[in-house]
């Protein structure tokens, strides 16, 4: 089936070789990255991890959120998934790829990467998430490429992929959970240290990866000859305000508990968040925009009347991605730094290089969506 | 396996550079008229024991620290190779200065005398009980020896950086890039490390090894730093416990530091 990537019409030879060129640019910035150290970042002593850690955590929940299309097909037969649940296996598979990525670009000495599982430390986090990412990377790669190969030749999926699929939907819980408990179990650091850590990054994680999926659905509708369905494409944009709610509300909570309690340590890094401390406000600026958009996307898909026309539904999705992206692939992590242990307030920047790396990674997992669903199209012409 | 002509060769060779160099002219303290210079990069092979003990401690009476001195942090930064890359982002030290109030924002309040709020704190790893960076390692590059000194493995070490994010007390330095440029005096008995690997302060294993007190302890001029066994009660370390209030610096984390202060 992989030919049918290596061939398409004049657009997507375009857009693949706009991908391909992004991707070498983050390669070349990457090289000298190997050559100079991490310092080519924006990371600090004080801030010490930023944009490749927070694009890791945000996209975790990207993969994730296929589980929103297995769940309901295969445990309640909601038959209008049926067609698009590959799709968000894919999703799945190319985020994880990313995922993986961005943390390799992260190591200090990627060389060394190795040595996760010559000297695992059964107590790290850490050891336990690359354990969760690769195997829900595996599952989703057999199950969508055994599900579309079937599909392929008309024929019903082999008996040994439903379950493999049900292992999916837990595992899926798994690994935004682990990936929340690399923050949630830091005595030191209290911003992270908050129990409701894995349900906040789930309940995002139902709202980005599923309006994502939504914007790819419309895409391929418009492109190509695949039409996911009005009845599905609606189904994902109530989940998406579902879950956007949720998200919203647990954001609130905590902004609750901080402010009520007025514990210092509790107040100082949400102020910094949504305020800035000592006019150290460029997150705060993004965060503004965030909360704005997640608001507007929120009434734009609560409405009946907007969530049903396209336009609408478009810029909600747009705005549910661009809010939960700027919230996790950017706030949460960088805020968890600041203020130091030693009430050090130090901005963080990403540099250009490290922009050029970032961008390039999501060229390199949009070039793997883009071919997948290149592959998934075709199949389903012929059939 | 037999030693090759090869082996041979590059022993004999350092041998002959170790002989032919004279003793490093240690410190610029030496100028300043510090007492224990000779002690800071004492070199004795034989007659010395290993200063060993249950569990490390240090006492810092932080009271005694004249305003703007800095003569542990240079001799601990000396002897350990630390770069000096001189400005914040790559920063790298294993000690640190820091006021009273940032050291224990709980503990302190506006209306102390000037003559605490004008303390500056010697921070360093607090060498914990039960340390957040070793638990939080993916690698065990990082671990806890039966002494209590938590130590790192830079040949190991991946520089996840996890172990920083860990640290409630900001200890632990990442190499943002290839320190042995910035080193100011290369200390040919202590190793440098490469770009990508986290480091931090080791309690000075490798002189206590050599049977001589941290290379801190040793600079300092006023006797500020104790250090010994905190489960030997006659220790230099528990003398000075026993004399009044000590604190320590976030302890209702768990962590169990071991940097007591006096103030």
């Amino acid at each position: 089936m992989l030919e049918k990537a290596l061939t398409g019409s004049r657009g997507y030879g375009i857009w693949v070789a706009l991908l391909l060129t992004l991707a070498a640019i983050g390669f070349f910035f990457y090289l000298r990255q190997l050559n100079y150290g991490l310092g080519i970042t924006g990371m600090s002593r004080d801030v010490s991890w930023g944009l490749y850690i927070a694009q890791f955590t945000f996209l975790v929940g990207i993969a994730a959120s296929a589980v929103m299309l297995v769940l309901p097909y295969y445990l309640h037969d909601y038959k209008a998934f049926g067609k698009i649940t590959v799709l968000g296996e894919f999703l799945a598979v190319s985020a994880v790829i990313m995922c993986i990525t961005f943390v390799l670009v992260d190591l200090g000495q990627p060389g060394r990467a190795i040595n996760l599982l010559l000297y695992p430390s059964l107590r790290s986090v850490l050891f336990w998430d690359v354990i969760v990412l690769n195997g829900y990377l595996l599952i989703n790669i057999v199950t969508g490429w055994t599900v579309l190969g079937c599909e392929k030749k008309s024929i019903p999926p082999p008996a040994w992929v439903k379950p493999l699929i049900i292992l999916s939907i837990p595992w899926a819980i798994s690994i935004h959970t682990v990936t929340a408990f690399i923050y949630a179990g830091l005595a030191g650091r209290s911003f992270w240290l908050t129990a409701i850590m894995a349900p906040r990054f789930l309940a995002s994680a139902f709202a980005s990866g599923p309006a994502l999926l939504i914007l790819f659905c419309l895409i391929l509708r418009r492109f190509t000859r695949f039409d996911a369905g009005e009845q599905a494409i609606q189904t994902l944009a109530k989940i998406v305000a579902y879950a956007l709610a949720t998200s919203i509300f647990f954001v609130l909570v905590e902004l609750f508990t901080a402010f009520y309690s007025q514990i210092p340590g509790h107040m100082q890094h949400l102020k910094y968040l949504f305020a800035g401390l000592e006019g150290h406000n460029a997150i705060a600026i993004w965060m503004g925009v965030s909360a704005v958009t997640a608001m507007v996307a929120l009434i734009l898909l609560m409405i009946p009347q907007t969530r049903q026309r396209e336009p609408f539904l478009v810029v909600a999705c747009i705005g549910v991605f661009l809010s939960l992206w700027i919230e996790k692939g950017l706030g949460l992590v960088v805020t968890g730094f600041v203020p130091s242990p030693l009430e050090r307030i130090t901005d963080y920047t990403p540099t250009g290089p490290e922009w050029a790396i970032t961008g390039g990674i999501w060229a390199l997992g949009l070039l793997l969506i883009t071919m997948f669903y290149k592959i998934f199209v075709s199949v389903k012409k012929e059939a | 396996m037999a030693p090759t002509r090869r082996d041979f060769l590059k022993i004999a060779g350092f041998s002959a550079i170790s002989l032919a160099l004279p003793p490093l002219p240690s410190l610029a303290a030496a100028k300043a008229g510090m007492p224990s210079a000779s002690d800071l990069f004492a070199r004795s092979p034989g007659p010395l024991q290993p200063l060993k003990a249950k569990r490390w401690a240090m006492a810092v009476d932080a009271g005694k620290c004249p305003p703007g001195c800095r003569d542990c942090i240079a001799a601990c930064h000396r002897v350990h190779n630390v770069p000096a890359f001189g400005n914040p982002k790559d920063d790298v030290h294993w000690i640190g200065a820091e006021r009273v109030e940032d050291v224990f924002p709980a503990e302190t309040h506006p209306r102390l005398p000037e003559s605490i709020r004008a303390l500056s704190i010697p921070v360093l790893c607090n060498h914990c009980e039960n340390p957040p960076c070793v638990r939080v390692c993916p690698t065990q590059a990082t671990f806890k020896r039966a002494d209590g000194i938590v130590m790192m493995d830079y040949h190991r070490c991946i520089g996840c950086r996890f172990c920083m994010a860990a640290c409630p007390y900001g200890s632990r330095s990442m190499n943002y890039r290839d320190p042995r440029p910035f080193i100011p005096k290369l200390n040919p008995d202590f190793p440098t490390r490469t770009k990508g690997v986290v480091e931090k302060c080791n309690f000075c294993e490798e002189r206590l090894a050599r049977g001589v007190l941290p290379a801190c302890v040793v600079a300092c001029r006023e006797k500020a730093l104790t250090f010994g066994d905190l489960e030997d009660p006659g220790s230099d370390v528990r003398r000075v416990l026993e004399r009044g209030f000590s604190i320590r610096r976030r302890p209702e984390l768990g962590t169990g530091p071991q940097i007591y202060y006096r103030l």
